[in-house]
């Protein structure tokens, strides 16, 4: 049995008229350590998949496990517990809070545990210290850049070692050379034992993974990410092309 | 970092919003502890005046057909066909319940005597007693002797007497060893001395007309200590006499009714002030909520945060906003009112406008922190 399994995961947002299904049947499993990208059209449903793995989106029917919790027959609290343990979240902006500090925002997936406070800012130093920002623990999130900022959210994602690393889109926002970095933090995460599922849309990005989910229409399919290598030579010439236009594709 | 670090560090942050919150508590507080305290210190203002105010029970004989007042002439006239009073009975008024509370008991005998020409009211008194009943008296002279009589202005110059001058009662040699200044009362036209002379005048040893009594007590009903004399007095009737005060009494408590009412407004208006005020920053806020629940906060701590926030914002207001009704309190008793009128610090107010401040505060944030607590996180999440 797979450590994460989808079993016919199915999302339609909204009624009637309005309804728009994001996700058809999509069913697959991932093991522990694995790294994942997911790529597709804007729309597709690549967000969608990602806030129902982490706990953040009820699926309309059908069961998403992980180390066979079924997660959506949490009560509310036990899945904000799930989440906190579980998951680790890297968003495409980097949502950090804008009146803590940066070891603050690192520190605050701890702030509901009950140990001491010197202890939980030792775990987020450290935390900070694997993404390569100790010197900057105590600035406000304005007073650093795009990248930095992007590290912190990766610092918060990890702080409380969860097993699972969900990550949308997290270079879209960055130019190639600052995305490459976070990209290459990202695979030392995965080295490290976690496990990684990214939604892109950078096909360079996409070659970190070692596996490919390709999603259409709210449907999915894995594809062999050779594939994608030959891809990505075939179209080197319009990579920067698309790296520069990344940033205003969601 | 805990929970309250974040409150904490959001509350300093946004200073104009928290700003906002505060003032509307801190309005309402400090408008509630001014009303409160001010009628506080004119009631302990009519108190103190109360004690003042000298006699305020008055002992007189059962009667079925005359009104008894103190003073004119039918008073000597009727005596005789009323129930006397025995003047060792008032020793008992000792035995009430409420005795701690009388400040002096001051028999009399009433009787006409005719001096010069005229008939004028004699009175028999207790000068001692006097001191505590008739506060306002101010003696020219000195109280009288075994053979002395003080005289009421007005009996002074109708008489033509002087001080020093003697005067020859029933056959009786008495000297004026005083005169009573102006008064505006009954006093002015009578003719005083001790007790036992006019007892002696008027052949009523042991008897008396009416007494005085002075009970001290702001808090126990004046009604009750009535009750208790006469309960020890049967033969007597007993009244108070306090009408004046009682209707100022009347005035403040309606007032202090209308206070509670405005004080409920204002309240009102400042927790509708920190529910506006919460509602809207938890909208503000949507997009941090939804990170503090993507990444494990659960509902409750969403809502402990706001309060928390509220929490914090309206004890101040209510500190605060106790020490400037306070303040207001004193200004305006000082416009209010010329004597020194004492603003005390109420510990029961100040714990009592700090607790309904935090309450306002937490009761006008538990909506908004539902509301906060409710969002969907994901949807949180997309409007960032
Ligand atoms: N909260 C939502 N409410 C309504 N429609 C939504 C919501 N989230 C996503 N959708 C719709 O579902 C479809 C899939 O969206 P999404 O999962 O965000 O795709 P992607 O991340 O691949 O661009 C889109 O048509 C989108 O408009
Ligand atoms: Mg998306």
């Amino acid at each position: 049995m797979s450590y994460i399994r989808a079993e016919n995961l199915m999302k339609i947002y909204g009624q009637g008229e309005a309804a728009v299904t994001a996700l058809r049947d999509v069913s697959f499993g991932l093991e522990s350590g694995d790294f994942i990208s997911i790529m597709g059209e804007s729309g597709s449903g690549k967000s969608t998949m990602l806030s129902i793995m982490g706990a953040l989106n009820t699926p309309s029917s059908g069961k998403f496990l992980v180390e066979d919790i079924d997660v959506y027959a949490l009560k509310q609290e036990q899945r904000a517990d799930f989440r906190r343990e579980f998951v680790g979240f890297i968003f495409q902006s980097f949502n950090l809070i804008p009146y803590l500090t940066v070891v603050e925002n690192v520190m605050l997936p701890l702030t509901t545990l009950n140990i001491k406070s010197s202890k939980k800012r030792v775990l987020a130093l450290d935390a900070l210290g694997r993404v390569g920002l100790s010197n900057k623990a105590d600035r406000l999130p304005s007073q650093i850049s795009g990248g930095e900022q992007e590290r912190v959210a990766i610092a918060r994602a990890i702080v409380n070692q969860p097993p699972m690393l969900l990550a949308d889109e997290p270079t879209g926002n960055l130019d190639s050379k600052t995305g490459a970095e976070i990209m290459d933090l990202l695979r030392q995460l995965n080295e490290q034992g976690m496990t990684v599922i990214m939604v892109t849309h950078n096909i360079e990005c996409a070659r970190y993974a070692r596996r490919l989910l390709r999603m259409a229409d709210g449907m999915m399919h894995e594809e062999d990410p050779v594939n994608l290598m030959a891809q990505a030579e075939c179209l080197a010439g319009q990579v920067s092309v698309a790296l520069k236009s990344a940033g205003g594709v969601a | 970092m805990t929970l309250k670090d974040i409150a904490f560090k959001n509350l300093r942050r946004r200073k104009a919003k928290a700003g906002f919150i505060l003032a509307g508590i801190l309005i309402g507080v400090a408008t509630m502890v001014t009303l409160i305290s001010l009628i506080q210190a004119m009631t302990h203002d009519i108190n103190h005046k109360l004690e003042k105010y000298g006699a305020n029970i008055l002992i007189v004989p059962k009667t079925e057909s005359l009104s008894l007042t103190y003073g004119g002439l039918a008073v000597g006239g009727v005596s005789f066909e009323m129930q006397e009073i025995q003047e060792k009975d008032l020793a008992k008024i000792k035995t009430i319940k409420n005795a701690a509370n009388v400040a002096a008991t001051g028999p009399m005998v009433l009787g006409v005597i005719e001096v010069a020409g005229h008939r004028v009211l004699l009175a028999g008194i207790d000068f001692q007693a006097a001191k505590i009943l008739k506060p306002w008296w101010k003696v020219q002279g000195s109280n009288p002797g075994d053979n002395g009589i003080l005289l009421g202005t007005d009996a002074a110059r109708v008489l033509n007497l002087k001080m020093g001058s003697p005067v020859k009662v029933n056959n009786r040699a008495l000297t004026v060893s005083g005169i009573l200044e102006s008064t505006g009362s009954q006093d002015d036209q009578l003719v005083f001395t001790r007790l036992e002379v006019a007892q002696a005048i008027f052949g009523k040893q042991g008897r008396i007309s009416m007494a005085e009594v002075a009970a001290l007590c702001n808090a126990c009903p004046i009604d009750d200590m009535v009750q208790q004399i006469s309960g020890v007095l049967p033969g007597a009737k007993v009244m108070a006499i306090q009408q004046v005060v009682k209707s100022r009494m009347e005035t403040l408590q309606h007032f202090l009714k209308f206070s509670y009412a405005v004080s409920i407004i204002v309240l009102l208006v400042g927790g509708l002030m920190v529910l506006v005020s919460m509602m809207g920053s938890v909208r503000e806020r949507t997009g941090e909520i939804g990170i503090w629940r993507a990444i494990g906060f659960r509902r409750s701590h969403v809502i402990r945060i706001v309060l928390l926030e509220a929490g914090t914002i309206s004890a101040i207001a209510g500190i605060f906003g106790y020490l400037i009704g306070l303040g207001a309190t004193k200004i305006a008793v000082k416009f209010l009112s010329q004597g020194d009128v004492l603003v005390p610090f109420d510990p029961q107010l100040a714990a009592g406008a700090f607790a309904l401040a935090v309450l306002i505060g937490i009761v006008s944030s538990i909506y908004p922190a539902m509301l906060a607590a409710r969002l969907d996180p994901n949807e949180a999440l997309r409007s960032i």
